[in-house]
């Protein structure tokens, strides 16, 4: 007993010691109080290929500009909460961080379903959010307080049309995910098949667990498409590939903006050859033109993330770069009152970011069109740039 | 519809019920012998797939086979040394929790160890497709199916005509009569964990070529292998290879359903057919419901 009371007070006492030991660092290191960002990303779960990249990215901005001495003296604290991709997790980690954190802003969430739950929460609490998601709906409608940095799924269903149409191909079979992404992708492809005169010849979906689409594409091979579209984030978009080609299915095929990770390409194999999709320029930023905006900070995150994390750079770290720093910029310029922020960020024009050049304004929260997209295949296993 | 394409979802249905059924041979060996329902059995289908996905950069596959489902097997002992031994003697609803709990062990390990990317495996011969009137099959297909047939005979034979599968039955009849005419039990359940964690990997890596596998898939087979043990009865072997089959069917079929957004619905189907027929003869397709009462579960 004697013994043990002895361990128990040495331990209290080694404890204590510890604790004031990293107050007093503490202390000395911050002669400003930190600004603080929130940030919620899909790290775990079925998305976690988005949100691991964003993770990291923002992760090793805000280390990079705290080396730097951070914001105008103040050092960035960078609070990030997993939402293991699902709405509810979102919804708590959004309500811990503006109630309990305080942050000035949040970052993300990586997914488009997720987003639009948390929509209301920063419109009621008047927390700037700069989505790191996709789908349209998130700032259309504009919402006073919601931004988001990828390029637009509309404008992205545009670009595949327009390549479509100039092929001369009208028909196309469309696939989707049933997750957030995937029935907002299915709408802007419904929606915008008229605008175009294109002919939507099948309709299926999968769900985000599935592992077989033999029975959707079997019946979209009988519907004699000239195109099919896949639109989804999750592993199964790899699956729709493959199962498509077992089919003899031999049309040319269409992925989403969601298919700009190397490791989707890895795991449908050699299926995957010919797939053809749009996404932003930090795929292939060294064959843009030296006088491209953009060309210098692509090369220049690329190769960051890729010495740091010896994993390939993908568009979606791309988006958590854009959404720090904007959020950071603000910070630079209106410190961090959570009206200025917004007000800042709603009127910044020609931001240089991973995703294209951003001009936002009142009536446009996503701050891009359609040319922030380059057409890519797959060759040999890699993503090429399509010469048109 | 045409004759190509009703065989196209039969072997879609097929395909992916033998997996359910492989799964759900796993569920009823541990329920023979012990009376709960192993919830990790999803993982060990994932664990099958990762070993293999792993192993067989470093040696051919038809090594790396049974080595990865030696190594499930070891970690089915493990976990049952580890989980459930210690608290053999609570009851059959604390055990289930338990293994709830290996459940997510065990995928949070693998998430450390091969990261959050899906895998794909190259398939056991040709990738390319056979057609077989108008419908296109991958040979995979066949060897999962073959698999299935050779694993449901091995195991019959193994438990009705060894001494061991005798003395596992023996156990899942009357524990205390077991242990009085000397069986080991303990042994026993050690054994069933072993034997269905290797029943499981081979469900796994047979299935990696045509889907891929990542460290989160395997509760997604746990609950339809579960489904299809219940409808084929539970506890029952050639009952779990009847529910995969079914459940693997009404999924594909349910799915080609002429309306807009059918394939959304698929897993619907599935679990409405089990329910109704579960209203209706409670003990499943091959259970006998004298049999069941006589369970805890």
């Amino acid at each position: 007993m004697k013994r043990i009371c002895i361990g128990m007070t040495a331990l209290v006492l080694t404890a204590m010691l510890v604790v004031t030991g990293c107050k007093k660092e503490k202390e000395e290191e911050l002669a400003l109080a930190p600004y603080k960002v929130g940030a919620v990303f899909a790290v775990t779960g079925p998305a976690s290929w988005l949100g691991e990249p964003e993770k990291n990215t923002a992760e090793m901005i805000a280390k990079q500009i705290n080396d730097a001495g951070g914001i105008n003296g103040h050092p960035l604290e960078l609070i990030v909460e997993d939402t293991t991709g699902e709405e509810t997790a979102t919804v708590n980690a959004m309500k811990k961080l503006v109630d309990k954190d305080g942050v000035c802003a949040v970052i993300g969430p990586s997914r488009s379903g997720t987003s639009m739950a948390i929509i209301n929460i920063a419109e009621d609490k008047k927390v700037p959010l700069v989505s790191c998601a996709a789908a349209a709906a998130i700032v259309v409608p504009v919402k006073k307080w919601v931004f988001k940095v990828p390029q637009m799924d509309s404008d992205c269903v545009r670009r595949i049309y327009d390549y479509m149409k100039e092929k001369g191909w009208t028909k196309a079979a469309i696939i989707t995910g049933t997750t957030g992404f995937g029935a907002a992708g299915r709408d802007q492809l419904i929606k915008l098949a008229k605008e175009y005169n294109m002919e939507i010849v099948a309709d299926e979906t999968y769900g985000p667990k599935d592992t077989d689409m033999t029975v959707q594409l079997t019946k979209i091979k009988a519907a004699n498409a000239q195109a099919l579209i896949n639109w989804s984030i999750v592993p199964g978009q790899s699956t729709v590939i493959k199962n498509a080609r077992q089919l003899g299915l031999t049309i040319p095929l269409f992925q989403s903006h969601g298919f700009g990770n190397i490791e989707y390409v890895k795991a449908a194999g050699a299926a995957a050859e010919g797939v053809l999709f749009p996404a932003g320029a930090l795929l292939g930023p060294e064959g843009l033109p030296d006088d491209d905006p953009q060309k210098k900070l692509l090369l220049q995150y690329k190769n960051d993330y890729e010495t740091k994390y010896s994993d390939a750079v993908s568009t979606f770290g791309g988006h958590a770069y854009d959404a720090l720093t904007l959020v950071v910029k603000a910070l630079k310029a209106v410190g961090d009152d959570r009206a200025k922020i917004r007000d800042h960020i709603e009127n910044t024009t020609g931001f240089v970011g991973t995703a294209g050049v951003f001009n936002y304004s009142p009536q446009d929260h996503c701050g891009l069109d359609k040319t922030a997209f380059v057409m890519y295949t797959v060759k040999a296993g890699k993503f090429v740039p399509v010469e048109e | 519809m045409e004759l190509s394409t009703i065989l196209q979802y039969a072997f879609a249905g097929i395909k992916i019920g033998s997996i359910y059924a492989m799964v759900a041979l796993g569920f009823n060996i541990i329920y023979n012998t012990t009376g709960i329902i192993n919830l990790a059995q999803g993982e060990f289908v994932m664990l099958g797939g990762m070993f293999t996905v792993t192993l067989a950069k470093l040696m051919p596959l038809g090594l790396a086979f049974p080595i990865a489902v030696l190594a499930v097997a070891i970690v089915g002992c493990l976990f049952e040394r580890a989980a459930i031994w210690p608290a053999r003697r609570s009851s059959v609803i604390t055990l289930i929790m338990i293994t709830i709990g290996g459940s997510f062990l065990l995928k949070g390990a693998a998430m450390q160890v091969w990261g959050k990317n899906s895998f794909p495996l190259r398939p056991f011969s040709s990738e390319k497709p056979i057609n077989i009137l108008g419908a296109w099959v991958q040979p995979q297909v066949f060897w999962i199916i073959g698999v299935l047939a050779v694993v449901m005979i091995l195991l019959t034979l193994f438990f009705r005509f060894t001494l061991t599968g005798k003395a596992m039955r023996a156990c899942a009849a009357n524990r205390a009569a077991a242990t009085l005419s000397g069986i080991s039990v303990d042994r026993m359940v050690l054994l069933s964990f072993a034997l269905s964690a290797g029943i499981g990997a081979i469900a796994g890596i047979v299935i990696t070529p045509v889907t891929l596998v990542d460290y989160g898939c395997g509760s997604m087979y746990a609950l339809k292998g579960f489904a299809a043990a219940v409808l084929g009865g539970l506890g029952v072997s050639a009952g779990a290879v009847v529910g995969g089959l079914t459940i693997g069917l009404m999924e594909c079929f349910g799915a080609a359903l002429p309306f807009q957004g059918a394939s959304s619905y698929k897993d619907g189907f599935a679990l409405l057919i089990l329910f109704v027929f579960l209203c209706a003869k409670p003990s499943g397709i091959l259970g006998r419901a004298a049999i069941s009462e006589l369970k805890k579960f």
